[in-house]
């Protein structure tokens, strides 16, 4: 089978670092990556230690498919306890260091304990060294890369690390690697610098061998490719507009979250939309988009790679930031742009490379500086605070320095790197954050797309939305076509889709598969490359387990069905046009249902016959 | 007719199918550090650039050769490297202008692309056309479509 069937274990309070093999039957169970390294952390850690402390786990985990030529087989994930939601985190990620981590022999990293100063892990295939990084700490996660291929002098070493709003605190601050792939939410680059670990540099010439039925590997791949490159979305619309596709279609349809949700649709969202990322610009005749470009064996290729204007004021006398970089993708575009009412996608473009250098979740970022603009707004937030800033909706220039100042940890970016839910509570409006659990709503108002809400109540990782995408079905038609504006049937679609984007996610592939993809094309690939039978049924079953041992992990770290909850805003205050005009979410005549089909009690917690069919661990 | 591998850069996303096919056809492992074609990435220019051996009719590593270990394919005209000849001394490597052929620490030969005997994997991998394998006298032809499309019909009446 295509897994390297052994482990790193690092050590890094008493600087050890040990092999060991692959729990082989718990990857027979919980099938990889999201589910197999969840279900060491489960064994091994008290779901109560604080989640910044030398007790939380670290987890770099492939999947099996991770370094096989199965499109998007390059993904890897990182899962620890969360210090923004004191939730499980399982942030996944492409680039290319997920593959190169399986092509070094090893399938996982698990990191335990704190390094008393700085290091970095250095992986060259069999040899694991820890290495001093103080000269790295400090430094951007750009900067630390060119460092580290420098003093290295390999050009092929692939490199994830922390950038310094992770060194500085920042709740939500993520891993970046390959200088602008992240595993991005929840704040697993914070767990990291609490570590003192500021990167983790790979390079594997080994490969990977092993798949069990090569020829019929080899023939699902390429019918699953083949399924890829024939539909519209992805085989045409990713590619040419990347994610930021959806841009102008959630506006359209009332659901496009603006100005803290205080609204649905944004007058500015062409602006900053994929169909401008192709217009040329005034001044330099070059558009936004460069290119488009591919995580490791993905045939979609959705990534943008971007230039901002050079004479735009962001960039003006700074040549490091005139260069092509990592673009902007929906969810980053809409928390930077409609929910801060900016609509200049030089400035967004800008801020994206920011949170790309300094590793900071774009999404909660850009939402947090939405509620500091509403608490300004409200007067509550002052140009004392700021330092002079009219940190104004709108404002692109306050935009553009909010991200400077968190990404260094300065001044009032300290505050901003608090988070939405904390930020708004420490001025004192706690209404004001548009958070689950702690953590800050992606690009879709559940207002007018009513499953997507249920989604974010229930996420194991707090408000996300790629734990159950019903944005694919409710406004894309994927598979089915459901009505956006109804709650009725809601229940069980989330539960559909929650429950089989675990099992993607543990399977080493990209959840924008799924957009041409069920588990009818992913099944067989897991097959022919692992042991055992892997039926689509089994690979639900498998989501199933995962996403109740996450449920679990939660409920016993102090999370209760009190926190399946979305902010009042949503609930209270009906959407005021568009089409979804009139309408609240509805979470109170979903929820319940929800319960029932997950086999949980009214408190949601998972009752024993649910356990004993899931076979979940004790 | 003679075909031979041609790239266009300008299609490539820098996804590594084409690398990961060649060392799985090859080696019959996934692994970047064992294909015959790279694609190199030039970040801050964002150009992603496939380069592997063009088949030069009077190809330097054939010449440079001291045991005759690269031999010309009739079949489909590349230059093949025959293992068992091959003394692992690397002039060949040296010769290249380009850098295509390789030395192979694990087996002490050299290697360099041998178009898969005439149905090269890189190019049925690829996954928007960037490397395809088409008739060696027709390589230029997209490219000069492409601008004979810009062309002005009316320029000459309008003069």
């Amino acid at each position: 089978m295509s897994w390297s069937k052994k482990l790193l274990r690092v050590n890094l309070t008493d600087g050890t670092i040990k092999e060991e093999p692959t729990n082989m039957e718990w990857a027979n169970e919980y099938l990889g990556q999201r589910g197999l390294a969840t279900r060491y952390m489960v064994e091994e850690m008290d779901p109560k230690v604080d989640a910044l402390s030398p007790e939380n786990m670290l987890i770099f985990a492939t999947g099996p498919l991770t370094g096989t030529n199965a499109s998007t087989g390059g993904r890897y994930s990182v899962i620890t306890k969360s210090p923004l939601t004191g939730a499980v985190a399982c942030s996944n990620s492409g680039g290319f260091i997920g593959a190169e981590l399986k092509f070094a022999g090893w399938d996982m990293i698990i990191f335990e304990g704190k390094a008393a100063s700085p290091v970095y892990l250095s992986v060259y295939n069999d040899k694991a060294e820890l290495l001093p990084a103080d000269d790295l700490w400090g430094k951007s996660v750009w900067e630390a890369d060119e460092l580290l291929h420098k003093k290295h002098a390999d050009p092929y070493l692939r490199i994830a690390a922390i950038g310094r709003s992770a060194e500085k605190g920042c709740l939500y601050a993520g891993i970046i690697n390959d200088l602008h792939r992240a595993a991005g939410r929840s704040g697993v680059g914070t767990v990291m610098a609490s570590k003192n670990l500021k990167a983790v540099v790979v390079r594997g010439t080994k490969g990977v061998t092993g798949v069990r039925d090569e020829a019929a590997f080899q023939n699902a791949v390429a019918a699953g490719k083949q399924v890829l490159a024939e539909n519209a979305v992805t085989g045409q619309g990713l590619p040419t507009y990347g994610t930021q596709v959806l841009m102008n279609v959630i506006n359209e349809v009332g659901a496009l979250p603006t100005r803290n949700m205080r609204e649905v649709q944004f007058e500015g969202a062409h602006n900053v939309s994929g169909e401008a990322m192709h217009e040329p610009r005034k001044t330099d005749g070059k558009p936004n988009l460069t290119t488009n470009g591919g995580c490791f064996a993905c045939t979609i290729a959705c990534g943008r790679i971007s230039t901002i204007d050079p004479q735009h004021f962001s960039v003006k006398d700074k040549p490091e930031y005139q260069k092509n970089s990592g673009g902007l993708e929906y969810e980053a575009a809409w928390a930077l742009g409609p929910d801060t009412g900016v609509d200049d996608i030089d400035a967004l473009t800008y801020v994206n490379f920011l949170c790309n250098e300094d590793g900071m979740d774009p999404i909660s970022f850009g939402s947090t500086v939405a509620a500091a603009m509403e608490l300004f707004e409200e007067g509550v937030i002052t140009t004392e605070h700021t330092g002079g800033v009219e940190l104004k909706f709108g404002s692109a220039e306050a935009l553009c320095w909010a991200a400077e100042v968190t990404a260094k940890g300065e001044g009032f970016g300290l505050d901003l790197g608090l988070g939405s839910k904390r930020l708004c509570e420490k001025y004192g409006r706690p209404e004001l954050s548009m958070t689950v659990k702690g953590q800050e709503f992606p690009a879709y108002d559940p207002r007018g797309i009513q499953g997507i809400g249920l989604a974010y109540a229930t996420s194991n990782r707090g408000a996300c939305h790629l734990r159950g995408y019903t944005i694919s079905s409710e406004i894309l038609g994927i598979p089915e076509k459901t009505d956006p504006l109804e709650s009725a049937g809601k229940a069980g679609l989330v539960k559909a889709f929650q429950d089989a984007t675990a099992a993607v996610d543990s399977a080493g592939l990209c959840i924008f598969t799924t957009f041409a993809w069920t588990l009818d094309d992913i099944a067989p690939q897991v097959a022919a490359a692992c042991d055992g039978e892997w039926t689509p049924e089994r690979m639900l079953e498998v989501g199933e387990r995962i996403w109740n041992m996450e449920r679990e992990f939660n409920m016993r770290a102090g999370i209760t069905a009190e926190q399946d909850n979305l902010p009042k805003r949503l609930l209270k205050d009906a959407a005021k046009v568009g089409p979804a005009a009139g309408k609240v979410n509805e979470l109170d005549k979903m929820l319940p249902e929800y319960y029932q089909l997950r086999g949980w009690n009214e408190n949601g917690e998972v009752t024993a016959e649910t356990r004993a069919r899931l076979k979940l661990p004790a | 007719m003679l075909k031979s591998l041609h790239i266009d850069p300008g299609k490539c996303t820098g996804c590594l199918q084409c690398e990961l096919a060649c060392s799985y056809e090859n080696e019959k492992v996934f692994n970047p550090a064992k294909s015959r074609i790279k694609v190199f990435n030039f970040h801050d220019e964002g150009r992603f650039v496939p380069y592997t051996c063009t088949q030069c009719d009077e190809a330097w590593c054939m010449h440079a050769c001291p045991v005759d270990a690269i031999k010309l394919n009739l079949a489909n005209g590349s230059k093949d490297v025959h293992e068992d000849i091959c003394v692992g001394c690397k002039v060949c490597t040296i010769a290249c202008p380009f850098g295509t052929v390789n030395y192979n620490a694990d087996t002490g030969k050299v290697v360099k692309c041998d178009l898969c005997g005439g149905d090269p994997k890189c190019a049925s991998a690829c996954p928007t056309d960037a490397i395809t394998y088409v008739d060696a006298e027709m390589t230029g032809y997209d490219r000069m479509r492409a601008w004979a499309a810009k062309t002005d019909n009316n320029a000459n009446a309008q003069a």
